[in-house]
């Protein structure tokens, strides 16, 4: 085999693996992206109790402005949000969590902890 | 006949005699010692370099009659059948039919597929690129073999795939395109592999700058256990009908994954990954260091093969930088190029490398999950890019 036919070869080679690899990564957008819609349009309506019986946060309390009170938690490459909740707490908070799912910390990720005022407390 | 004839006759079968025939055998002797140390003592690969180097010595003991090149030659010209491999063979050459018929590969890809998490793959589609790019070392090398060493091109496929950095596969594609190299090219795809932590850095920080390796990345959007389940299946569809020759390594990759996703075949998982992996890993390494018959072995083209492995290596963590630092900057400087060497397979030292690359530069760092992804990318990559090898040079 020649030079030039080998070099030919290897980029239809490199050709062929994009190719192949490029297929796989739009598939993986649609399987997303169908999946996000789907999760979208099975959100339940607001309801007492949420799945696995644990009640669900009163959403008939006036909303408190998130945006607003939301502050990065320290340590924590900027992306869990604390509404109203102290670092101190809110690691107390992910370590029972983390206990009571028997998973390691570092395997779970929280996004936000917020504190559910009860109507009294308002 | 005489007490001396006798012992006479006896001393000449022994092995002791035999050995000094030729002084070969010696040599690779001792090659399989220094490899039973770097296995032992260095703990490069140690799961399968004591195998390999075991088997190295069994078939290099004169006398021992454990595996017979011969054998093979005739059945790969179709002289002889399996069943005259089974009568006539030595315990090394039964299990050797393991790796001729791709079932030990297929086999480990399914353990791998069983203990690979494809989360961060899915959670960042992006990677799959990566792990296309960093495919660059098997066809460079591939290019070089026939380039500038002249060896044929099945024989220059097989070394390529030294650079998909992923044993089963180069073990896969090697039984089937150029069987008599299979020794040298899977002692050299372990050796390096093991050797990945030296071979990387040097050209990671060659290639990126010191702001560039300080990149911090976003953290990954969790992915749901039906798209885990459903990626295994969409997978083996796409890219078996896309190349059908990569469907045995593939396949088995995917149905391990499937067996670890789907949640109701935890022991099939289990013993995919543990009990099968490992009675697998002993057959294939002892039959893969048994094909280093001395004669075969100890050519100026083993030489060759050494240093194109290493050439490889260093192209493919090449490609996936590069096209790390183009996504870098078509990202604004989301995408911490150092992820793209992860692409070159080799799970998970490969990702670890770039944690710990990219720690070194910004201690705050945390590359691992990000570099995952390229890096199972890379076991695809490298599957899909044997399967175009082998239908285009299979015969």
């Amino acid at each position: 085999m020649s030079f030039g036919d080998a070099l030919i070869y290897s980029l239809l080679g490199m050709c062929v693996v994009f190719f192949a690899l490029v297929l796989l990564m739009c598939i993986i957008k649609v399987m997303t992206a169908v999946g996000d819609r789907a999760a979208t349009r099975s959100v339940p309506a607001p309801a007492g109790v949420a799945a696995g019986g644990i009640p669900a946060p009163d959403t008939s309390a006036p909303v408190v402005p998130l945006a607003m009170t939301a502050k990065l938690a320290p340590g924590a490459a900027g992306q869990l949000k604390l509404y109203d909740t102290d670092p101190r707490t809110a690691a107390m908070l992910m370590a029972i969590v983390a206990d009571d799912l028997q998973v390691p910390l570092n395997e779970l990720r929280f996004l936000s902890i917020r504190e559910i005022k009860e109507e009294n407390e308002r | 006949m005489s007490i001396l004839e006798t012992l006479g006759r006896l001393g000449q079968t022994s092995g002791f005699y035999l050995l000094f025939a030729d002084w070969r055998q010696i040599v690779m002797i001792a090659l399989a010692c220094v490899l039973l140390y770097l296995g032992l003592v260095k703990k490069f690969e140690p799961l399968l370099l004591i195998g390999i180097a075991f088997g190295m010595l069994l078939t290099n003991l004169p006398g021992s009659k454990m595996y017979h090149p011969e054998l093979w030659d005739a059945y790969i010209a179709g002289e002889i059948t399996l069943t005259h491999i089974i009568h006539d063979g030595g315990l090394l050459d039964i299990l050797y039919i393991g790796v001729k018929s791709g079932l030990y590969p297929s086999l480990i890809f399914m353990g791998v597929g069983a203990m690979t998490d494809f989360g961060p793959l899915l959670a960042n589609p992006k990677s799959l690129l990566l792990g296309a790019a960093a495919q660059l070392g098997i066809f460079a090398a591939f290019l070089m073999a026939i380039g500038l060493f002249g060896f044929a091109p099945n024989v220059a496929a097989s070394i390529g795939i030294i650079g998909g950095a992923d044993g089963p596969t180069a073990i896969w594609l090697t039984s089937k395109l150029a069987p008599d190299y299979l020794a040298p090219i899977a002692i050299a795809a372990y050796s390096y592999m093991a050797l990945i932590p030296l071979i990387q850095p040097p050209v990671m920080k060659l290639l990126t700058t010191k702001e560039e390796r300080e990149i911090k990345m976003e953290q990954l959007r969790p992915v749901s256990k039906k798209q885990k389940i459903l990626f295994p299946i969409i997978v083996t569809i796409f890219v078996c009908l896309l190349l059908p020759s990569v469907a045995p390594l593939l396949g088995c990759l995917m149905l391990g994954n499937l067996f670890k996703e789907c949640g109701l075949t935890d022991h099939l998982s289990d013993t995919a990954q543990n009990a099968l992996m490992n009675i697998v890993t002993i057959f294939i390494s002892t039959s893969v260091g048994a094909t280093a018959v001395y004669y075969r072995f100890l050519t100026p083209q083993t030489l060759f093969i050494i240093v194109l492995g290493l050439i490889a290596f260093e192209f493919a963590t090449m490609g996936g930088l590069l096209l790390g630092k183009l996504m870098c900057k078509l990202s604004g400087g989301k995408i911490n190029p150092l992820i793209g060497s992860a692409g070159v397979s080799a799970v998970p030292m490969a990702a670890r490398v770039s944690q710990t690359v990219g720690a070194k530069a910004n201690p705050s760092n945390f590359l691992l999950m990000h570099a995952m992804g390229p890096n199972v990318a890379g076991v695809i990559g490298s599957a899909v890019a044997a399967g175009f090898l082998l239908a285009m040079f299979g015969g």
